[in-house]
């Protein structure tokens, strides 16, 4: 290339608004595409649990029955929001820290088609029956493929980002994004090609492979890249760096070495060194949840009062609260006498909302609202939608989680009470169930709110930069042709 | 970053581990399940048996419609306890019910009514050491008592299996369906249960007109709406009511739906197995000669 002379020696002043303006073209399909996905994933959700006050609700329609929206639901919070957003948000982290420009931003944009290519014909392939019956794992082969190369190109370019950097020192997020980087195509591909390709595994130990997966994905994954944004997060706006990188490494660690182990349920039917095994990596996090606690509010110290934050503020600040929380009430659910009630109900779905949403999706989403002004230069259309958004996500994660905790411990004493008839049991349980269609409601309002700010900032983006731009090449072209 | 590298492959040997742990070392262990005669002795069958190629098939449309979402297939159980069952009382009657007198307080016995009605429990729910030294003990006095295994737990007394479920219940399958959520009950017996195949299909078709105020949603999609014509199909469900459908119409299943019922009644995983142990009763006897059943002789 004849300009690298030139580029290497401007490089050294990079400025803040080169880097953004680098992410620009990534971000906006990473964050437009994520946003579709948690609206998507919302409707879904609604519908499924919808099903719980009506069993006969849409009961002619094979696509919308509840084993397969709900699902759909899941998946498309993962995959389409999860996933996708978090790698949006560890790109800019990544080159804001490094202090360069992103490697490539059309590949990593090229990259984020195929993944929601393949996620689409992954749900399509859901809703039509093709679910591979492994929960975390339901988009069939021919999805997963293009899942899979996505993700690589992402990964890549943004592994190349952080090679690029000029400050070579790497802080505390940039250790939990370099591992999460890494592991989640390990885990992905060991899971769906043991599990998916011609000759699976048989048996049992397929379970044991997709709980191994779920574990690592949920809290592995998610916690390793939620923590390191809100690290970030926290480091820029207290100006200040982490209260102590030590225990940083020191949470950085315990979840590669703990919470990897988790997933299998201590009921599974399988050898009893598994479940053990598992229930004690389970347990151990506890030390993860209080060492990011005692790192975050030693970080703060009285600056984290919450009422004066903005909205991206408060959406972290909830995401911290939250991943504290839910990952002492998983390590709670699997000590064994907790487990024996807890097991098999809706306790462990509480759980996994709480960490999913309350933690990782309203971590993200506060980066969104942070950044996207940021990366474009444009404030957002509704200026007050972010804090009412962040007043319904609290309030509608408030409403799912807490039903689907208690209700689930009284139905695991209810399912224990052997008195009690079987439809009794479900019926009660469904009671539970009934008030958090309020909650996904709740979010899906907020979530709208989300992506209508985004195509509202996309269409003036379109208005400031496009249209000028296009005027001015039809304005050149127009005298040209005049002239002779 | 000094170590930079070092702490790279430290990370990635940490993460690695698990890999190790639980995808390595399973398969290594389970990975390749045959079907094998442990049954425990007497039984000499193959377990677990494959399922017909009908249930193979409604295997397919119970993973398809996510049926495990809302119904596991693993009967948990709490312990192992231990009957005690006379089953010979001896010739000195008077002294071994003296002897059971005094090793089962509160008990009556005497010399006539512990040789009547063998084999009879003569202690239930026992734990093992407590059992086993009963049987050793009522020995000298002639009494030979055998231990019968009773699994037992809240799933096993709500009638979802007889013992606890194991790796080996899922051999058959080409896809394991554990599940991870009850919002229904378990169903790794549910073909134990031998309901009346249209009870099923009517359940399938409408839960709560079999099972009043089931939050289980309704299957409609596997059942098509049929002009009657010469003849009503056999196959057509019996409904009443509301669900009843117009006059010269019938509701009948799909192969889907008939798919599904043979895999719900294929179900079934309380055989006795070395590692979850239970004692089945004997079948009841019979005085018919034992050349008249087509069991093999030896």
């Amino acid at each position: 290339m004849t300009a690298s002379s030139t580029t290497s020696s401007a490089s050294d002043s990079i400025s803040i608004a080169e880097i953004d303006a680098s992410c620009r073209v990534p971000l906006f399909q990473l964050f437009v595409s994520s946003a579709v996905w948690l609206v998507l994933a919302s409707v879904f959700a609604l519908l499924a649990s919808l099903k719980f006050h009506s069993p006969t609700f849409l009961d002619n329609c094979a696509a919308l029955t509840y084993g397969r929206v709900h699902p759909v639901a899941t998946n498309a919070l993962i995959y389409g929001f999860g996933v996708q957003a978090g790698l949006g948000v560890a790109l800019w982290v990544i080159a804001r820290l490094g202090m360069t420009r992103v490697a490539q931003p059309w590949l990593i944009a090229v990259g984020a088609k195929l993944w929601n290519f393949g996620l689409l014909i992954g749900v399509i392939g859901i809703l039509a029956g093709d679910n591979t019956g492994f929960e975390n794992l339901e988009i069939p082969r021919y999805g997963v493929v293009f899942l899979f190369l996505g993700y690589l190109l992402m990964a890549i370019f943004i592994l190349a980002t952080l090679n690029y950097r000029k400050e070579r020192l790497l802080g505390p997020s940039q250790w939990f994004l370099l591992a999460a980087l890494f592991w989640f195509p390990w885990i992905y591909f060991t899971a769906n090609y043991l599990l998916l390709s011609h000759t699976p595994v048989r048996g049992i130990t397929q379970s044991i492979i997709a709980w191994w997966y779920s574990g690592n994905l949920n809290l592995v994954w998610f916690g390793l890249v939620g923590l390191g944004i809100i690290f970030h997060f926290i480091q820029q706006w207290m100006n200040r760096p982490l209260y102590s990188r030590h225990l940083a490494a020191f949470t950085f660690w315990t979840i590669l070495l703990f919470a990897s182990w988790s997933g299998v349920p201590s009921s599974a039917p399988v050898p009893a060194w598994i479940p053990s095994l598992s229930t004690v990596g389970t347990v151990l996090t506890v030390i993860t949840a209080l060492s990011v606690m005692i790192n975050i509010r030693k970080t703060c110290g009285h600056g984290c009062s919450q009422t004066e934050n903005p909205a991206p503020g408060k959406f972290i600040a909830f995401g911290t609260m939250a991943f504290v929380i839910a990952w002492l009430l998983n390590a709670l659910g699997s000590v064994p006498g907790v487990n024996s009630v807890t097991n098999l109900t809706w306790y462990g779905v509480g759980v996994w909302q709480l960490n999913i949403f309350g933690f990782f999706a309203m971590t993200v989403i506060g980066a969104i609202y942070q950044i996207v002004p940021q990366v474009t230069g444009i404030e957002w259309p509704c200026l007050k939608s972010p804090k009412r958004h962040y007043w319904l996500a609290a309030f509608g994660v408030i409403l799912i989680v807490a039903p689907l905790v208690i209700g689930g411990i009284v139905e695991g004493f209810n399912w224990r009470n052997v008195k009690m008839a079987d439809v009794d049991v479900a019926r009660n349980a469904a009671n539970f169930i009934k008030v958090t269609t309020i909650g996904e409601l709740a979010l899906l309002v907020g979530n709208l709110m989300l992506l209508g700010n985004l195509i509202g900032l996309s269409v003036r983006y379109y208005k400031l930069h496009f249209v000028p731009a296009y005027k001015g090449a039809v304005a050149e072209i127009k005298p040209a042709e005049v002239k002779p | 970053m000094r170590h930079g590298p070092l702490v790279f492959l430290a990370a990635f040997f940490a993460l690695a581990v698990s890999w190790f742990g639980f995808v390595l070392t399973p398969q290594v262990q389970i990975g390749r399940p045959v079907q094998e005669t442990n049954t425990v002795p007497g039984m000499k069958s193959l377990y677990p048996v494959g399922r017909p190629g009908l249930a193979r098939q409604g295997a397919e449309v119970y993973r398809a419609n996510g049926c495990a979402y809302c119904h596991s297939q693993q009967v948990q159980q709490n312990n192992t306890l231990v009957n005690v069952v006379l089953t010979d009382a001896g010739t000195n009657t008077m002294a071994l019910a003296s002897l059971m007198n005094e090793l089962l307080p509160g008990r009556n016995y005497n010399g006539p009514s512990v040789g009547a009605g063998l084999p009879k429990t003569i202690l239930t729910n026992a734990p093992i050491d407590k059992a086993t030294v009963l049987a050793k003990n009522l020995k000298p006095a002639g009494g030979i008592a055998q231990l019968h295994l009773v699994p037992v737990g809240p799933d096993i007394e709500r009638g979802w299996g007889m013992r606890r479920s194991v790796a080996e219940d899922f051999v058959a399958d080409a896809t394991a369906l554990p599940g991870s959520l009850r919002v229904g009950p378990d169903l790794a017996n549910e073909g134990a249960r031998h309901r009346d195949a249209n009870w099923q299909l009517v359940h399938l078709y409408s839960p709560a007109a079999v099972t009043p105020k089931s939050p289980m949603p309704a299957y409609k999609f596997l059942f098509e709406k049929k002009k009657i014509g010469n003849d009503a199909s056999p196959d057509a469900l019996p409904l009443t009511g509301d669900l009843k459908p117009a006059d010269g119409y019938e509701i009948v299943p799909k192969t889907e739906a008939k798919a599904l019922l043979a895999y719900l009644e294929s179900l079934n995983s309380d055989t006795p197995l070395y590692e979850a142990p239970l004692t089945v009763a004997p079948p009841p006897k019979t005085n018919a000669p034992a050349a008249a059943t087509n069991a093999p002789t030896k």
